[in-house]
């Protein structure tokens, strides 16, 4: 990305924020503490989530068998199915139908597909008249706006602002001013459009081989009235919607509004076998018909997604259930929302895999670096997608994908795996590993050179480092040389290989020097191995060859350990989550097995030392100190904040933990001069919570490396790792 | 059907629990006028007089309150099964602003796999719909919540227990 190009991205992202970032936080931070609520409820809720991942893997591997079995069910009710290859495909059929029955106005209700189609615009062109009834839709037709968001597509919008529109557009007699009013002139509007159309166009969540019935989830009672108010029912869908049968609906009835929106269950399931077998209804001649006078056409789309099932990478896309669960819960899309992080028609965490797959990778690039692979999206998606691994495989293909043709000239002059073309700022945080040798080796002078106000104007301009940033402070002595003269513990308990990450061992060293102590304290025998560069921050730039090297030279140094019986563990929690998680993406499987079981974050591990008979007066003594604790939302993932939380409990300490998603730095994101706003804005949230009077003079803990560096930008007060409070 | 109960509550959802014959003025006393519906299946009871069936169109927009059959209730969910029928549970629960849902207590199945175990047979054999519904219809698109969009703003069920 060049200089300019930062700079319009970073007004445009500032522009959003300002316009829309409230209204939008309101409304998506509203949807997932709802969602937290709603799934509480459920007996099960893993198990729901697991059946309706089953349900999907199974069905896009039968996909071609299931559309054949679908086509017979519906063509014995009555209907049609057509499998369009594309956009122009899908949409030349439809005008086809339209026409048929000379129509000239067709109601809609919500389909996130037929605005993949621009079906609306293909309809127009013939001069047919397209409404859409959903309400939220329908303010953007009116509007002529683009959907922020793939569930509520118009959350942008204030209620205030809804009011003038309506206003201005239609200068109603009536003052219309509450949520109500609007509601009501809305529906009086739309009442008049639905009796008189003659097609009526549903999308469909779900589609069952078995019977021919699709689901249509829905709260407003619009899809309801679309399909019965008209003769000639269109319904058009991602043919990766159809999956066995009637019965595998269960699960995902369950999950659906619940992962959404909060919801334990929208308004309206409606599980339809069209042609339905309602009365049809003349609303000019006012007169009944029978049901046998409707007429159904099923518009199944291919448009890349037969494609994407054949690919490795992408196939897991097909299993989303567009619920925006992945929007809701990541702290970026909080605060921009879809006309920021989204594509030519989806939005959230899981548009990356959609537009790539759909429009190509050139519309998957110009968002996918707001995924900052926080992870937090996984757990809340109901059918388990790698959501931050579908965004780093794109982001790899993206990087390869620029000025490929070049390689061979440059290619191992470069300190990586990657391409020649790909962007320096990728290249700068991608490479960390080698900044940071160096940055210790010539410490101080290399902080001194990198805090001068000329190399931070460079930096900024040539590979958009923010200025506005503090940049680490490398230390001279790293940890691996401090721990070297170290005196070895006697007759130890256990044997630790502690991994000396590239924070801990070039910046962050107290923490690591405190980690050190802690676990000597618990009679634990700790030993440095000589590797420190994780494949974390190549992961997070999409630099995936570059990663995988860096993960073979960890198993190489860390799997002997393992498997001669020493535990290792981890204090960056995002290291620890790669060894966890990625590392089965980038490792052959033993060697991830070995080192994923062998691994612990360093709270964890000093949990399972306690809880194994070892003295806890060996550490520090709370004495009731009063601490507000930041975990980090890769921990969080992984659910083992919760050691942190129950060590300082158990050593009196007093603690609240913060409950936001992300502090809003994520590695390098917020270093970024196009993202250091964002970044800003989903710290303030964080540092909210940290201000209150019950919080604002606790001592401030964070576990992770880029929020300890948020918080000192967020807060006037220090901030450490907890395993400095707890060291001895 | 005491979670049932509770649930149809938590989705403001009012109930009246009654014998077969005395549906027609439990109907009654929770009906606005223009009112029509459906004829109940058998078992459960009659419609009032006031009810009328077979609306034409324009009728069908001017009722005040619409009573159909649920084929099933959902304790889990407080929901009513609507069939899709010939005679127009469909439009007649849906268009007027206030729906009437009864439903046999013997037909309240426990959760959402139950309700769909019974309708997968139905549509695979005989190419039903229904709707499952859950309380009144909503929607928070305009600013904030707001009971009754395109459907019904309230809904009380009747619970007949044979």
């Amino acid at each position: 990305m060049t200089g300019n190009a930062r700079t319009t991205k970073a007004e445009h992202i500032r522009h959003l924020l300002e316009t829309e970032g409230d209204a939008v936080a309101a409304n998506t931070q509203g949807f997932n503490d709802g969602r937290y609520e709603s799934v509480a409820d459920l007996e099960d809720y893993e198990a729901l989530k697991e059946e309706a991942r089953a349900i999907k893997e199974d069905a896009i591997e039968r996909l071609p068998d299931l559309v054949d079995e679908l086509r017979e069910a519906v063509e014995e009710n009555g209907g049609t199915l057509y499998l369009a290859d594309d956009a122009a495909d899908a949409n030349r059929y439809v005008r086809d139908v339209v026409a048929d029955v000379d129509g000239d106005s067709v109601v809609k209700s919500k389909s996130m597909t037929t605005e993949e189609l621009e079906l609306n615009d293909a309809l127009e062109a013939d001069d047919v008249e397209v409404v859409e009834t959903d309400l939220g839709e329908w303010v953007l037709q009116v509007a002529d706006e683009a959907p922020s968001h793939i569930v509520a597509p118009a959350i942008h919008k204030s209620r205030e602002s809804i009011a003038e529109l309506f206003t201005e557009v239609f200068d109603p007699d009536e003052d219309l001013e509450t949520a109500a009013d609007l509601t009501m002139f809305a529906r009086r509007k739309l009442a008049e459009k639905i009796v008189d159309a003659d097609v009526g166009v549903t999308g469909a969540n779900f589609v069952t081989a078995d019977s021919g019935t699709m689901a249509l989830v829905t709260s407003e009672g619009n899809a309801r009235k679309t399909v019965t108010a008209t003769d000639t029912h269109v319904a058009v869908a991602g043919v990766e919607k159809v999956i066995p049968s009637v019965e595998d609906l269960a699960p995902f009835v369950e999950l659906i509004g619940r992962s959404g929106t909060g919801q334990d269950i929208t308004s309206y399931v409606s599980l339809l076998t069209p042609p339905v077998g309602s009365p049809t209804l003349d609303f000019d001649a006012d007169e009944t018909g029978p049901a046998a006078d409707r007429e159904f056409h099923l518009v199944l789309v291919d448009n890349g997604r037969m494609d994407m099932r054949e690919d490795d990478d992408l196939r897991e896309t097909l299993y989303c259930i567009r619920c925006s669960a992945c929007s809701n819960s990541c702290a970026n899309f909080q605060q921009v929302g879809g006309h920021a992080f989204g594509g030519e028609t989806y939005s959230g965490g899981i548009a990356t895999g959609w537009e790539a797959g759909i429009e190509g990778l050139d519309v998957a690039a110009e968002f996918n670096d707001l995924c900052t692979g926080c992870s937090r999206c996984v757990n809340a998606c109901p059918v388990g997608i790698d959501i931050p691994w579908i965004n780093t495989v794109v982001r790899d293909r993206v990087n390869r994908g620029e000025d490929a043709e070049f390689d061979w000239l440059v290619d191992g002059l470069v300190p990586d795996a990657e391409p020649a073309g790909l962007d320096p700022q990728k290249r700068l945080f991608g490479n960390f590993s080698t900044l940071a040798k160096l940055g210790s080796a010539t410490a101080p002078v290399s902080n001194w050179l990198s805090d001068l106000s000329v190399s931070r104007g460079l930096m900024e301009r040539f590979v958009g480092v923010d200025r506005r940033r503090d940049l680490p402070t490398f230390q001279r002595e790293t940890l691996r040389e401090w721990a070297a003269d170290r005196p070895p513990v006697r007759n130890p308990d256990r044997q630790v290989v502690l991994f000396p990450d590239l924070y801990t061992n070039h910046v962050q060293v107290e923490r690591g020097k405190a980690a050190v102590r802690a676990l000597e304290a618990l009679g634990v025998a700790v030993r440095l191995p000589d590797v420190t560069a994780s494949g974390r921050a190549p992961l997070s730039q999409g630099m995936l060859a570059t990663a995988r090297e860096h993960a073979t030279d960890v198993a190489d140094a860390l799997v002997p350990h393992v498997e001669a019986g020493r535990d290792v563990v981890v204090v960056e929690p995002s290291d620890y989550a790669l060894f966890q998680r990625e590392y089965e993406r980038l490792l052959d499987e033993d060697r991830y097995e070995t080192l994923a079981d062998g691994s612990y974050e360093v709270f964890e591990y000093v949990y399972g030392l306690l809880a194994n008979g070892a003295d806890a007066d060996a550490l520090a003594d709370g004495s009731g100190e009063r601490v507000a604790y930041h975990s980090h939302c890769q921990q969080r993932t992984l659910g083992v904040e919760t050691y942190t939380e129950a060590v300082l409990d158990d050593l009196g300490f007093d603690v609240v933990t913060s409950d936001v998603e992300c502090c809003g730095m994520a590695g390098s994101f917020g270093y970024k001069r196009e993202y250091y706003d964002v970044s800003m804005a989903v710290g303030e949230d964080l540092a909210t919570q940290f201000s209150t009077d019950e919080t604002v003079d606790r001592t401030v803990v964070a576990s992770g490396t880029s929020c300890l560096e948020q918080l000192d930008d967020l807060l006037a007060r220090p901030s450490k790792h907890p395993i400095e409070l707890v060291a001895p | 059907m005491d979670r049932f109960t509770e649930r149809l509550a938590d989705f403001d959802v009012s109930y009246t629990l009654t014998a077969p014959d005395d549906v027609a003025a439990a109907i009654e006393d929770v009906t606005t006028q223009p009112a029509i519906g459906v004829e109940l299946p058998d078992g459960l009871g009659d419609l009032p007089e006031s009810v009328e069936t077979d609306p034409s169109p324009a009728e069908l927009r001017e009722a005040s309150t619409g009573v159909t059959e649920a084929r099933l209730g959902i304790a889990d969910y407080g929901s009513l099964v609507l069939p899709t029928t010939a005679d127009g549970v469909e439009p007649i629960s849906l268009f007027p602003e206030h729906h009437v849902g009864v439903v046999s207590s013997e037909d309240v199945v426990p959760g959402m796999a139950d309700a769909l175990a019974d309708l997968g047979e139905c549509f695979r054999d005989a190419s039903g719909s229904a709707v499952v519904a859950t309380g009144p219809s909503a929607t928070a698109d305009m600013g904030a919540l707001v009971k009754g969009a395109h459907g019904p703003k309230t809904v009380h069920a009747i619970i007949v227990e044979p």
